[in-house]
């Protein structure tokens, strides 16, 4: 697959953006375009507040944030934004089901030591959650593993091995099947290629999981 | 009733300490199910309060703090004890807030306390004094606040003991705290630290000169008792890496131990230190009194002991924060109360500082405390119609 054909897939986002929405990283805009405005919103792995503060200021939002680093927690605290020092393995637990109505999990699933668990918890808690995370089985990831015979580095996975916090990788097909083992719809996916641009493809068929960099998914309780 | 207060002196017989006094007549009632009162509150004040009274926020003083925050301490002339903080320009913004110190119910700073003369008897309270509660002290400022005609609190802050209040308001109080900030602290006193009261206060108890409380009628002072309990407690603030960094094993003033039980070692010299600069400002009952308010403190305990129903209805914006070499109130006792928060979907911040300053961290200039609280007060200010300044 060469890179033209991986760029005739993408669909150009249409609609027009503020300033604001575009100074926010393209996986981030594609999850704020997801959430209603005056949600209560939950962003775990928050980093320094990029989406939460967007999120408040621009739509309105009641933003809630959990984020492990001091200094990602101490950047958003400084801005105002409610947010505890923690994780989403053990400090989820406390809040009440439906606390939110959107919980988002970000490019951190796959740092979490019991991420079926987290999932289960993020369901609990949230009436939707928006899931987003590198995909393991990204062509260039598997072309590193098949090809070189190394631990893929990229962008989305800018680790070595040795000192990876990505201790949990998986695969969109994976995802997918967690969430069908969960019993968690997915109510919408999008798949963005290796410049965060969104495409549209079957999550669940073998182009996407071949072709999307990274997937974002929107889950609800409930079967399919 | 001042919509503007500017600091003057009030004379006392005794004392020409800085600050106001407040008589409050009507009786409080305490936990212990007695009814107390006329009492004393002294307390300071710093900054002007706004035409709309909503720019107040009541500062907590911990366990030996007092009034005093940002002037100097009216016996030691030290600076107060959060000058770094409480100031023009400063966190505590005094440009910009109003703020409000009380010394304690039960403490020795002109609040009424065990040292006072008791009207029933004409002599001192001594071990007469009722026992109180940190809701107790609450209780008491809430008389303060109302004087002040100020219906809500910007915002409640405090550290250690000042936390424990400030959980106290934000439970007690709902719709009267803005802002929540308890710094350092914990939703009860943990048996380790009742053990280190306990130690404390059987120092002061065993000293022949504490006279079975009456040593003011005796016309003496269990100096030595109350400066070993300090002593105790001292240690429990800091941290073992800090000791080491500031003494390590070095020898104070010798090249060489002296086969004795002399201060040989740095670190003994500072305790000693410590030890007796403490007592010349403070009282021996009131240490025993104010540690068991801190003993019995256990808010879920209060509700049915479900430390979630204690803030079930809790308005406030939390900030809470520990430091990592807190061993007297570790951070897990903050995360647990964050938690019992987060079960009520009350809004909470929640930052753990990085340092080596144990407990006394919240009292020194520690550079992420103040720019975390910095950004949380003007976040909150910002909600709360306060036009910056």
């Amino acid at each position: 697959m060469s890179r033209d054909a991986v760029l005739s897939m993408r669909i150009p986002v249409l609609e027009a953006s503020s300033s604001a929405r575009d100074r926010l990283r393209r996986d981030l805009r594609v999850i704020a375009d997801m959430i209603e405005p005056s949600a209560r919103v939950l962003d775990i792995g928050c980093g320094d507040g990029a989406l939460l503060g967007y999120l408040a200021s621009e739509k309105g939002v009641d933003a809630r944030g959990v984020e492990l680093s001091q200094s990602g927690v101490n950047a958003c605290v400084t801005q105002g934004l409610s947010v505890i020092q923690g994780d989403a393995d053990s400090d989820l637990d406390a809040y009440p089901t439906g606390a939110f109505d959107v919980v988002v999990l970000s490019q951190t699933l796959q740092a979490t030591r019991q991420p079926r668990r987290v999932l289960e918890t993020l369901m609990r808690i949230g009436k939707r959650a928006i899931v987003s995370f590198p995909n393991f089985g990204f062509w260039r990831v598997r072309a590193a593993l098949a090809l070189r015979g190394r631990m893929p580095v990229t962008p989305l996975l800018d680790h070595a091995w040795y000192d990876s916090p990505n201790i949990h990788l998986c695969t969109i097909r994976d995802f997918v099947g967690v969430c069908d083992e969960l019993g968690v719809r997915i109510e919408k996916s999008v798949t963005l290629d290796r410049h965060g641009r969104p495409f549209a493809l079957d999550p669940r068929g073998s182009l996407a999981n071949l072709l999307a960099e990274q997937g974002v998914f929107v889950l609800t309780r409930g079967a399919p | 009733m001042p919509s503007a207060i500017t600091p003057r002196t009030l004379k006392r017989p005794d004392t020409d300490w800085p600050g106001y006094r407040l008589v409050v007549r009507e009786p409080l009632q305490l936990d212990c199910g007695v009814d107390f009162g006329p009492f004393t509150i002294a307390y300071q004040t710093y900054g002007t309060l706004n035409a709309e009274r909503s720019n107040a926020i009541l500062i907590c003083h911990a366990l030996t703090g007092d009034q005093y925050v940002a002037d100097p301490h009216p016996i030691t002339a030290h600076p107060g004890w959060w000058s770094t903080m409480a100031g023009p320009g400063l966190v505590l913004d005094t440009d910009r807030y109003f703020l409000i110190c009380a010394n304690v119910l039960g403490g020795c700073m002109g609040t009424t306390g065990p040292k006072d003369i008791d009207p029933a008897t004409g002599k001192p309270w001594a071990l007469s004094f009722p026992l109180i509660t940190v809701r107790d002290m609450v209780r008491a400022q809430k008389r303060l606040i109302d004087h002040l005609g100020i219906e809500t609190l910007f915002c409640v802050i405090g550290g250690s003991m000042g936390g424990m209040q400030v959980l106290e308001w934000a439970a007690s109080y709902p719709d009267n705290v803005f802002a929540a900030v308890p710094v350092a602290s914990a939703a009860r006193h943990s048996a380790q630290n009742i053990a280190f009261h306990e130690v404390g206060r059987q120092a002061i108890m065993a000293d022949p000169d504490w006279c079975d409380g009456q040593y003011l009628d005796a016309g003496r002072r269990p100096a030595r008792g109350l400066a070993v309990a300090r002593m105790a407690a001292h240690i429990t603030y800091l941290s073992e890496a800090a000791l080491h960094r500031k003494f390590g094993r070095n020898l104070q003033d010798r090249n060489t131990v002296t086969w004795g039980f002399d201060a040989d070692f740095q670190v003994e010299s500072y305790l000693r230190h410590q030890g007796s600069t403490f007592v010349d400002r403070f009282d021996a009952n009131s240490y025993l009194y104010i540690t068991r308010a801190m003993d019995y403190f256990d808010l879920a305990a209060e509700h049915g002991g479900s430390l979630p129903a204690a803030f079930a209805g809790a308005r406030s914006r939390f900030c809470v924060i520990s430091f990592t070499s807190d061993w007297l109130f570790p951070t897990p006792e903050s995360r647990e109360l964050v938690h019992a928060l987060n079960a009520v979907a009350a809004n909470v911040s929640f930052v753990e500082i990085a340092t080596d300053k144990g407990h006394d961290a919240f009292l020194l200039h520690e550079p992420e405390l103040f720019e975390t609280l910095r950004g949380f007060l003007n976040g909150c200010a910002e909600h709360h119609g306060l036009a910056r300044t």
